[in-house]
């Protein structure tokens, strides 16, 4: 069992967490995810790790409440605990196995959309501690939508889109790139995308004339996170990898997206299914 | 004379009713079938049973127990050479290995030892709680086991009765290995006869942790270099499911036999009122592959009432399931289209799965392993309509162990490399079972555990 030890609201059904799991935390490097099991009863669903304190021993994660077990996980409070979390998951950020040298010479871009600006976090906060410092864009739909603002500009240089004005440049993540890139000329060795799958997508087609190296995180479906059921499968160049131990970052410019994002939707009728039966059992036994 | 008794018949439940449901295929024997089957065993000189045995149980001297009635002495006996009876009883391919060797079955049936070893093992943990747990002399020393499978198992109960502090080290949330995750309930009962046997496991002492990947959380070196462990065993198991690297293969509603067992035994998809995880069948679905595992899927699949096919490229002679698995799945009403081939997947224009294409094919000359190679009958293309296609093709090695530890050499295969007693490349660490030989069987894990536990014992004592 993990004891909860901290829970704050971020924005509308998004919660970040503090979990006591001494032992990923002291293993825990940027890119790397967890999975995680409310309950004897939940599924394992793979988070991605929003911060490490080796010291406190904590693991922080960060969840938005889209289906059934995300909604577990987000219903509890500090004190209770989750029956599993197990990780450090998957490869880490290919630039943690750097050399320095040639680390500080390199100019990065890392784009976060809406969730997806969490586990942007660690990576960024890893270059700061180690002399890199990066541009990161944060999107989201609108003002209220934004996570991890302050914590962000603590360890690099933030640029916010919103796609209705609210906040920052007014429009997608990928015209502020091309403002960046285009119009103030930046350059860049390598860009960083994690968000939602369409925009990490749209964010490739984006750097893919510019030549620009781009790493994306893919959140694929997974049973066990550890290579044995393969229910990860994504195309890379035309080869099928796994996304939990040969990713789950992978080169974007390689990636079917289009695959991946029906795959992602494999189980979605039956989710709806399970909802509505559960409604419907609220309904009888419930009062 | 003894052995004109006919093999007595093991109880079943009807197929038309276990179809649809988890609950155990075979009964077993009760206790008056059990002693008259025992009475069939000829107690040969030279019992060619043992021999055919991966652990060489001493099965004539089991048997005789039973035939007096004694049916502690006889699980004594099983114990010497086995450490899970109740799940080898059940599981163990014995047509092959001693039954296959019985000299009664030259001109009728074998001695059922296979079903005896059930009864006796499950007879003892019924009765365990009688026995007292013997008193065990620490020794001091500490053994790290990566893995709760049959090769952690057996290795972790052998070196607690030594003394040795032992703790095991599972990446899945319940123990157990392809106990839990892959063999389903009807052919091996989770809760009445595997957690029954870990938990014989725990009362000598050994402690199981779960929720911890060996090369993840903590690795190989850090154990042996910053725990204080003196050894490490490692039992990982089998490692990533393979596909066949044909088109279509990525549609939605193919998956491997792994995902498939796993979401239904591990996270209890079969119960859906009272597990969150999901399972997708369809109306119909194609097995292909013709090992014990693609039985398991296809039975499954079978009880969650989808209408089921096995797709096997080699005759029916060829199949490497287990005889009885082959008959309970033809009770059961599960088509065999044998020879026959995938060639690719036929999705629908949003990518689901609507049909599987096939070819027909022949045996020909035998190949350098012996078995007759299929070869495929040009213009026999045929499609098989489904909505869903598992492949159950076998498993290639997991790299996690291997590529985080120091020193630790893996062979052509991706297998880790290990003597006949377990011992590995890097000094203090041994490995056993799947990990080693690639996916063999429970009875084969465990021997490796158990010849390792000796080795470990030697070696930690060699280096005082």
């Amino acid at each position: 069992m993990f004891k909860i030890v901290e829970k704050r609201k971020l924005a509308e059904n998004i919660y970040e967490m503090k979990i006591a799991a001494e032992r990923v935390a002291r293993a825990a490097l940027p890119g790397q995810f967890v999975i995680v099991r409310s309950d004897e009863s939940s599924e394992r669903i793979p988070l991605t790790i929003a911060d490490y304190d080796v010291e406190a021993g904590t693991v922080t994660i960060v969840t938005q409440t889209i289906g059934h077990s995300t909604k577990k996980i987000c219903s509890l409070e500090v004190g209770d605990c989750l029956a599993d979390f197990a990780g450090p998951l998957g490869r880490p950020s290919e630039f943690v196995h750097m050399p320095l040298e040639e680390l500080r010479s390199r100019k990065y871009l890392f784009v976060a959309g809406g969730v997806g600006t969490a586990p942007v976090y660690p990576q960024v906060k890893w270059l700061h501690k180690h002399g890199v410092e990066c541009d990161v864009i944060i999107g989201a739909k609108t003002k209220d939508m934004l996570i991890y603002i302050d914590e962000m500009r603590k360890v690099g240089n933030v640029h916010i889109a919103t796609d209705d004005g609210t906040e920052g440049f007014k429009g997608m993540v990928t015209a502020l790139m091309k403002e960046l890139v285009e119009g103030e000329g930046r350059k860049y060795d390598e860009c960083v995308c994690i968000g939602p799958m369409i925009m990490m997508k749209f964010v490739c087609l984006t750097t893919l004339p510019w030549n620009m190296q781009t790493t994306v995180s893919l959140n694929a479906l997974m049973v066990d996170g550890t290579g044995m059921c393969g229910a990860c499968r994504v195309s890379v160049g035309g080869k099928t990898l796994f996304t939990c131990v040969d990713g789950p970052e992978f080169d974007g410019h390689k990636v079917d997206f289009d695959e991946a994002m029906r795959r992602q939707a494999m189980y979605k009728n039956q989710e709806r299914l399970d909802n509505d039966n559960r409604e419907h059992k609220c309904k009888c036994y419930g009062e | 004379m003894a052995n004109k008794i006919p093999r007595v018949a093991v109880r079943e439940q009807d197929p038309k009713v276990r179809a649809t449901n988890f609950e155990e295929v075979c009964y077993g024997y009760n206790q008056e079938e059990a002693l008259l089957e025992a009475t069939r065993c000829l107690n040969c000189k030279n019992p060619r049973c043992v021999a055919a045995c991966p652990v060489n149980i001493h099965i004539p001297d089991f048997i005789h127990h039973l035939t007096e009635g004694d049916i502690r002495g006889a699980a004594d006996v099983i114990h010497l050479d086995s450490s899970l009876p109740s799940i080898c009883g059940r599981v163990c391919p014995q047509e092959s290995q001693c039954e296959g060797s019985c000299v009664l079955g030259i001109k009728g049936e074998p001695v059922a030892i296979g079903k005896l070893e059930r009864f006796v093992g499950d007879w003892y943990l019924e009765h365990s709680n009688e026995v007292e747990a013997p008193t065990i002399e620490p020794n001091g020393k500490r053994v790290a086991i990566v893995g709760s499978g049959p090769a952690g198992l057996a290795c972790a109960s052998d070196l607690a009765k030594m003394g040795y502090k032992v703790d095991v080290f599972e990446a899945l949330h319940r123990l157990g290995g392809v106990l839990s995750y892959g063999i389903p309930e009807f052919r091996l009962p989770k809760d009445r006869v595997v957690a029954h046997e870990i938990n014989e496991v725990k009362k000598l002492g050994v402690k199981f942790e779960t929720d911890v990947i060996i090369g993840r959380t903590m690795t190989i070196d850090s154990l042996l270099d910053n725990e204080g462990y003196d050894a490490v065993f490692v039992g990982s198991g089998a490692g990533l499911p393979r596909f066949m690297g044909i088109e279509g293969e990525n549609l939605n509603g193919v998956l491997s036999a792994n995902e498939f067992l796993t979401r239904v035994n591990l996270m209890g998809a079969w119960d859906p009122k009272h597990n969150d995880t999901p399972v997708y069948v369809g109306r119909k679905v194609v097995v292909v592959g013709g090992g014990n595992v693609a039985m398991d899927a296809v039975r499954t699949a079978k009880r969650l009432g989808a209408e089921a096919v096995i797709v096997y490229r080699r005759g029916e002679a060829e199949l490497p399931a287990r005889k009885e698995e082959v008959h309970h799945a033809k009770e059961e009403g599960i088509e065999f289209r044998m020879l026959t081939n995938p060639t690719h997947i036929l999705g629908t224009d949003d990518g689901w799965v609507k049909g599987i294409n096939c070819v027909e094919m022949e045996l020909g000359e035998p190949d350098a392993s012996g078995r007759r190679s299929p070869v495929e009958k040009a213009g026999s293309d045929f499609i098989i309509d489904c909505d869903v296609v598992i492949m159950a093709l076998g498993t290639s090695p997991n790299p996690l162990i291997a590529s985080t530890t120091g020193g630790l050499n893996i062979n052509r295969r991706g297998c880790i490399e290990a003597d006949e007693v377990g011992a590995t490349s890097r000094e203090g660490v041994f490995a056993g079972g799947d990990a080693v030989t690639g996916a063999a069987t429970v009875i084969l894990a465990m021997g490796a555990g158990r010849k390792a536990a000796k080795a470990i014992d030697e070696y930690i004592k060699a280096k005082k």
